[in-house]
């Protein structure tokens, strides 16, 4: 295997709010390979985003506060970089997209300038007509038709998937190693979505850039992603590459989440969720934070957390005490043990 | 117009027109149809316009008096419009001038004022905290003083002087408001998305504070701007007509009336100046209100 792009260890992130401290994300380890695209799924607050945004810095601070952890990136520790330093890397090396295409555009600024801006921001050396040029072939790259008028154009003039294409090809303007993309398709329709996630590819194979994808939708880690990392309460609970994961998961969380997934082969008249609620991140349960809700607990699950530990083969790991229980689990049993 | 995306690319390879119509040519259509904006409009280019061409229109300058056909305190009529003073200069010569005088303070001070503001704003609300707070306080004490006070005492001590020693007075309390406003824009859009998204891509703080944000802070900034040139214009002429703004023999709107006062049974030596002064600040503050209703749509109010 080569050396990864981007490897993550230990990583603590903390908020400060008025109700006590926020464990956002509580001991996150990765690596990401060059070339991969690595998906992280969860619920909300689970601490997928947190995670990523604290590569950057772009993590408030305060409230937030990154505890301890190192991330190794191209021999460099992120989060041990001087702020003018990490300015440099972000949008250069680490590009990032944001969920949001509506309102990650500046509304007075035309397409065009901004994309440019991206540039000048790391190359204000660049002339202007080559930065246009340069501006217009991205925009072209990543499917806006009539690229040369679109570039003069400001962003109410274009759609929820064109203003995404436009966000995707500002983030891969200076060819980043690595590409973060924060939930690109969740403010989209599903038309528009498969459109996006399908510039998306072609980017990344464009630019070989290692891709963090964040997500909530399973649908989008199977079609995309080569191995995905699930997050509960701001660990990570099960990590593999897609397929074993989607063929055998190991972790009741895992399956709660593809279980809860509608099926278009089934006449179903119930969706099937999780029961419960997600934890307050305050107050975590004592040991395993899943278990509360999960159909496996039993009293070492209220007391012991687990560790995440290889399961099968060093690449499959969960993090459940019971783990080999749900060895050939077919799904769909989920709900009625607990009930 | 716009077709959905993606689906007809083709088509819209195929030559489908975008009219590119930016923010700024929506608020240009919301403000000339406004009518009183453009009234008001009207009004400030003739008058400023004859402010800057004074020269032209009052040659010879302020103090001018016709010696081979001396007449002072005389009525107005074809030969001097606004009639002539105690000592024979032509009024509406003085007036005139005034303007100019008026007119290079009041735009002085309200462009100074802005950018000062605009600057003083931009800080305290890009970077919050404690610079916030000092900055915030410090705005706060210019603006808890009783200015006119202040202004009086100022100008007292330091007496009558040229019309740049006024306007500097009156930057050094007009910044304030411009300030605050612009503060507040900031602290609300430096939370926005696409700040975030420019600070993903490696810009730094003045970037962000002056390529990202600045643009969209500029509508308040051109309405306060505006309506400043009127107040400016206002207290200019207030602390003139109490002696102690403009120096005569430099002639302002305020130092006219002062003139004037002294001569009360000749109404046209207060009269012209102080409708003159009406005049602007009313044209100032229609432009004003029009340019808030172009740019600020949301805020629109109704019109009858």
């Amino acid at each position: 295997m080569p050396d990864p792009v981007l490897s993550i260890r230990d990583l603590v992130v903390e908020f400060k709010t008025e109700d006590g401290v926020v464990h956002a994300v509580d001991g996150v380890s990765y690596d990401l390979f060059p070339g991969e695209t690595l998906g992280i799924v969860g619920e909300s607050g689970s601490g997928k985003s947190v995670s990523t945004l604290a590569l950057l810095g772009l993590i408030p601070q305060p409230p937030g506060r990154i505890v301890s952890g190192t991330a190794d990136f191209k021999g460099r520790d992120l989060l041990m970089l001087k702020k003018k330093e990490l300015r440099r890397v972000r949008g250069n090396e680490v590009a990032m997209v944001f969920q949001d295409p509506m309102t990650s555009l500046n509304p007075v600024l035309t397409v065009g300038s901004q994309l440019g801006e991206s540039i000048k921001t790391h190359y204000p050396d660049e002339k202007k007509e080559v930065v246009k040029q340069r501006v217009i072939e991205l925009l072209k790259l990543v499917g806006v038709p009539n690229a040369e008028t679109r570039y003069d154009q400001y962003p109410h003039e274009f759609s929820g998937g064109m203003r995404q294409r436009a966000m995707i090809a500002m983030s891969i303007t200076n060819s980043p190693a690595l590409l973060i993309a924060d939930e690109p398709t969740t403010a989209l329709d599903v038309t528009i979505q498969a459109q996006v996630l399908e510039v998306l590819k072609r980017v990344q194979e464009e630019t070989q850039a290692a891709t963090i994808l964040i997500t909530h939708d399973l649908g989008i880690v199977a079609e995309m992603c080569d191995r995905v990392l699930v997050m509960y309460a701001g660990h990570i609970v099960e990590s593999g590459d897609v397929e074993t994961i989607f063929r055998s998961p190991r972790h009741p969380y895992t399956i709660g989440l593809m279980d809860s997934l509608p099926k278009v082969t089934e006449d179903e008249e119930w969706l099937r969720p999780i029961t419960g609620s997600p934890p307050s991140l305050i107050d975590l349960p004592p040991g395993c934070p899943f278990h509360p809700r999960c159909f496996l607990a039993r009293e070492r699950c209220r007391q012991e957390n687990p560790p995440l530990a290889p399961v099968e083969g060093s690449a499959h790991l969960s993090a459940c005490h019971f783990s080999e229980e749900l060895i050939g689990h077919k799904s769909k049993f989920s709900q009625e043990a607990v009930a | 117009m716009l077709a959905p995306q993606g689906a007809v690319e083709g088509t819209l390879e195929a030559g489908l027109q975008f009219k590119v119509r930016s923010q700024w040519s929506y608020a240009r259509m919301r403000f000339f149809r406004h009518r009183l904006a453009l009234l008001g409009l009207f009004g400030l280019i003739v008058i400023f316009g004859a402010g800057i061409f004074a020269n032209y229109i009052a040659p010879g300058g302020f103090s001018k008096i016709n010696l081979n056909d001396f007449q002072y305190l005389a009525h107005p009529s074809s030969k001097h419009l606004f009639g002539t003073d105690e000592i024979g200069r032509d009024e509406f010569n003085r007036v005139i001038w005034g303007i100019r005088t008026s007119m290079e303070v009041g735009v002085f001070v309200a462009i100074v004022s802005s950018l000062i503001g605009m600057f003083v704003g931009a800080v305290a609300g890009y970077y919050g905290g404690w610079i916030d707070n000092l900055l915030m306080r410090l705005t706060d004490l210019v603006l808890t003083l009783p200015a006119l006070a202040i202004l009086l005492t100022a100008s007292a001590l330091l007496g009558q002087g040229s019309q740049w020693r006024i306007s500097g007075i009156l930057v050094a309390f007009f910044w304030t408001g411009i300030a605050r406003v612009v503060r507040g824009v900031y602290l609300s859009l430096r939370e926005k998305e696409y700040v975030e998204a420019a600070k993903a891509s490696g810009a730094g703080d003045m970037r962000l504070m002056f390529r990202h944000i600045l643009p969209n802070t500029l509508g308040p900034i051109i309405v306060n701007g505006t309506l400043a040139v009127g107040t400016a214009i206002l207290v200019e002429a207030a602390l003139s007509f109490l002696n102690l703004g403009i120096k005569p023999p430099t002639p302002s709107l305020g130092g006219l009336i002062n003139e004037g006062q002294a001569n009360p049974q000749q109404w046209w030596l207060t009269i012209f100046p102080g409708f003159t002064i009406v005049l602007i600040v009313l044209c100032v503050n229609f432009v004003g209100d029009g340019l808030r209703d172009a740019l600020d749509p949301a805020q629109r109010r109704v019109r009858a």
